[in-house]
């Protein structure tokens, strides 16, 4: 199936005016309505004051708990943050890293690696010691000790040079994800097209979600050689969209697009999406 | 099932068609393009199961089938493409909707009906190019400039100039990079084929 945000949006039903979102967040009755209030907050990119200071506080919520005893709130919280651009969010978001629920890690570590602040480097590399012979997975959880995926990702997008070495390692990680991700980092770090190549070798796995996978790594890196795999790939249409527009746009940022005409290489790139549509 | 899926779509037998369809319902993105390929090969046969078959509950098939029917091209589609590419909730289809829009085949239509459906299709896609998902105001930017070259035939070339002020406007106002980089493409190409009239 084809994802769509907009069903999502209507699927929730209500609409909120922001005042409404903050007030949701800060109440305490209904734990539904704070969780889908920090989800709405990140989803419409609300940056005032109070809206930001409400979901750094719910960083620290023990109200909301799930099952597994996960916070889901501060799930959402952190996930939000990292769509508002709001530096004062980076120190708070740092300290989740170190919260017991593995998804308040993941969301945690997504968010700064969102919010591109190097302040968070060392905090991220912190959860990579012990290297790959630690990276094993949680008796009866579906994940590993860490979400690795996202600690290499954030430290791709934040330029940390001095992770290199103890990134280089997870390249042969069993998990193909996590050598996915960390491919994709150290594509970031260092430029070398081996890596990107290692990604577009990956459109040819038997498995769709790894192609998927693949294929967003390699347009959230804008790797221009991927367009033609990409188009080529069996997967929804949708997702090769988004994909081809992220390496279209790292492209057209590079050659200072619109203030310069298009090159021959970003129309390749448009004729294959038009294809796509 | 891919490959028999494939198979099927090589046939290229009009009793094939239902089995294509119930296809573009199964989740599965290499057996709904192999589908899509094989409607599209046969062309304006399918068309009229298309349109009866649509499915209005699975959004992921109702795209795909928008899909095929934006490839064929059969002004009978017009109706449902007007219909779907500025109101439907999914952007799949809206996406597929407005591209279609811009590449029918008018010459299937009564002469006399030509303008007036051109006039709505133009309507549709400019609207297209407001839509808040990138994709579709992509796609809107696609099926203006398939237009235009359409227009370009008749001696009517007010619709035109009106396609070029529009591609204008999104080359400076859109948000999104591509949709702009496209707008800039269709303009380019757009001049050329005015400056060889």
């Amino acid at each position: 199936m084809e994802t769509d945000a907009k069903q999502l949006v209507n699927a929730q039903g209500e609409s909120l005016t922001v005042e409404q979102a903050v007030a949701n967040l800060q109440q305490r009755e209904d734990t539904g309505l704070r969780y889908y209030a920090a989800w709405w907050l990140g989803r419409f990119r609300v940056t005032q004051t109070d809206a930001v200071d409400a979901l750094i506080q719910a960083l620290e919520d023990e109200s909301d708990r799930a099952p597994d005893g996960g916070y889901p709130l501060r799930r959402n919280a952190a996930r939000a943050l990292g769509k508002l651009g709001q530096s004062r969010a980076v120190a708070p978001l740092i300290q989740c890293l170190d919260c017991d629920d593995y998804y308040v890690r993941e969301s945690a570590a997504q968010a700064l690696g969102a919010l591109g602040d190097g302040q968070a480097i060392p905090a991220l590399l912190n959860l990579l010691a012990g290297g790959v012979d630690a990276a094993v997975s949680v008796e009866g959880k579906p994940h590993l000790v860490q979400p690795y995926n996202a600690i290499l990702e954030a430290l791709g997008c934040l330029g940390a040079q001095s992770a290199v070495e103890d990134i280089r390692p997870f390249l042969s990680h069993p998990v193909a994800q996590v050598q996915n991700a960390a491919a994709r980092a150290m594509y970031q770090l260092t430029g070398d097209d081996s890596y990107g190549q290692r990604l577009v070798e990956r459109l040819q796995e038997p498995n769709l979600q790894l192609r998927r996978s693949a294929m967003m790594d390699l347009g959230a890196m804008g790797y221009l050689p991927a367009a033609e795999p990409i188009a080529a790939t069996l997967a929804e249409n949708s997702l090769k969209l988004i994909a081809l527009q992220g390496v279209l746009e790292a492209h057209l940022q590079e050659v200072r697009f619109p203030d310069a005409d298009l090159t021959p290489e970003a129309q390749r790139v448009l004729a294959l999406m038009d294809d796509l549509l | 099932m891919v490959a028999a899926v494939g198979r099927l779509a090589a046939q290229q037998h009009p009793e094939a068609i239902p089995t294509l369809i119930r296809v573009l319902g199964y989740n599965n993105p290499g057996a709904a393009v192999a589908a899509v390929d094989g409607l599209v090969a046969l062309g304006e046969a399918a068309v009229p199961a298309l349109l009866e078959e649509l499915d209005g509950y699975n959004y992921g098939a109702r795209a795909w089938a928008i899909r095929a029917l934006s490839l064929i091209g059969d002004p009978r589609a017009l109706d449902i493409l007007l219909e779907t590419a500025t109101g439907d909730f999914a952007l799949s289809v809206r996406r597929a909707a407005a591209k279609g829009l811009g590449y029918l085949n008018w010459k299937l239509l009564p002469s006399g009906q030509v303008a007036e459906a051109q006039v709505q299709s133009l309507k549709a896609l400019i609207q297209g190019t407001e839509d808040p998902e990138w994709v579709v105001r992509y796609a809107a930017v696609v099926g203006l400039q398939g237009l235009a070259l359409a227009i370009h035939e008749t001696p009517c070339t007010e619709d035109f100039t009106t396609i070029q002020q529009q591609l204008q406007r999104v080359v400076q106002q859109d948000n999104a990079l591509a949709v702009q980089a496209r707008a800039k493409w269709a303009l380019t190409t757009l001049a050329d084929v005015a400056s060889s009239r």
